[in-house]
């Protein structure tokens, strides 16, 4: 034990692993760091939700304010953001549970999987938001 | 490795608990809730755009109703305990400092804590309206 901790600073001056930098980018990298970056995202959008159902809670004009905000066009480009990060890791979540069966790792699959990833998540946000819009009647 | 190995003693490697103390717990739980987080998520979608541009009275009725409220305090739930499991996750990867570790673990509980109990307290107040 006396030895571990005497050998902390030798630790510090030990080489590191190969880290992102060294690696070219590749597309099934990018949707794995797309998969915990919407993650991190949802956690603050968790925020909006709960907003949206406290301001419902309190009364017509907290509600307002809520509606006069994700109307805005910021409200609109947060929720659109939303939208995509949710289907986003929606989809890299259905990936990993693909991969949890012990399918899909071969080359073209893992590559058709991470492109099924993006493609998807960005038809189903715009899918999405063409039903939201028609349901509204229209974008005003 | 081997010399790990042989620390361990034999009812550690039955245990089979490592360092956490609590094996693959979080990562099971993880898989379960992303599970349930796909129908929950689209019901959820489905609530928020039946629910776009109506009136306040509208949003109170429908959010209020049993079959919604029951479901969004399910995906509220099911996803604060997700996200939870998620962050933590991420701090552990991230952040190595044991004081800040400790710190971003706790502000990961709290935030949680304190977001889903919020947005569940809003619910139960629209279906009993208080």
């Amino acid at each position: 034990m006396a030895e571990l901790e005497a050998g902390t600073p030798a630790r510090s001056r030990r080489p590191l692993s190969p880290h992102l930098q060294i690696y070219t980018p590749m597309l099934t990298m990018m949707m794995s760091i797309a998969h915990r970056v919407t993650g991190a995202a949802l956690y603050l959008g968790m925020l909006l939700l709960a907003w949206w159902l406290i301001a419902a809670a309190t009364g017509p004009n907290a509600y307002g304010y809520v509606e006069w905000f994700m109307g805005s066009l910021i409200g609109r480009l947060i929720l659109f953001g939303y939208t995509w990060a949710l289907m986003h890791h929606l989809l890299g979540g259905v990936r990993h549970l693909i991969w949890d069966t012990l399918h899909g790792f071969e080359p073209a699959e893992r590559e058709m999987l991470a492109l099924g990833t993006l493609v998807g998540s960005i038809a189903l946000t715009v899918v999405i938001w063409a039903i939201g819009y028609l349901a509204m009647g229209g974008p005003r | 490795m081997s010399e790990r190995a042989q620390m361990r003693t034999p009812l550690g490697r039955v245990r089979g608990l490592g360092a956490a103390h609590s094996g693959t717990g979080h990562f099971w739980h993880q898989r379960v809730t992303s599970v349930a987080g796909i129908p929950l998520t689209i019901a959820f979608i489905i609530i928020v755009i039946a629910l776009l541009g109506r009136s306040h009275a509208t949003v109170v009725q429908v959010l209020g109703s049993p079959l919604v409220a029951i479901v969004i305090l399910l995906f509220i739930i099911n996803m604060a305990y997700h996200m939870w499991i998620g962050m933590q996750e991420i701090i552990l990867d991230y952040v190595h400092a044991d004081l800040l570790k400790l710190m971003a673990l706790l502000a990961n509980t709290f935030y949680v804590f304190a977001v889903s109990l919020a947005a569940i307290y809003a619910v139960l107040k629209l279906s009993f309206g208080v």
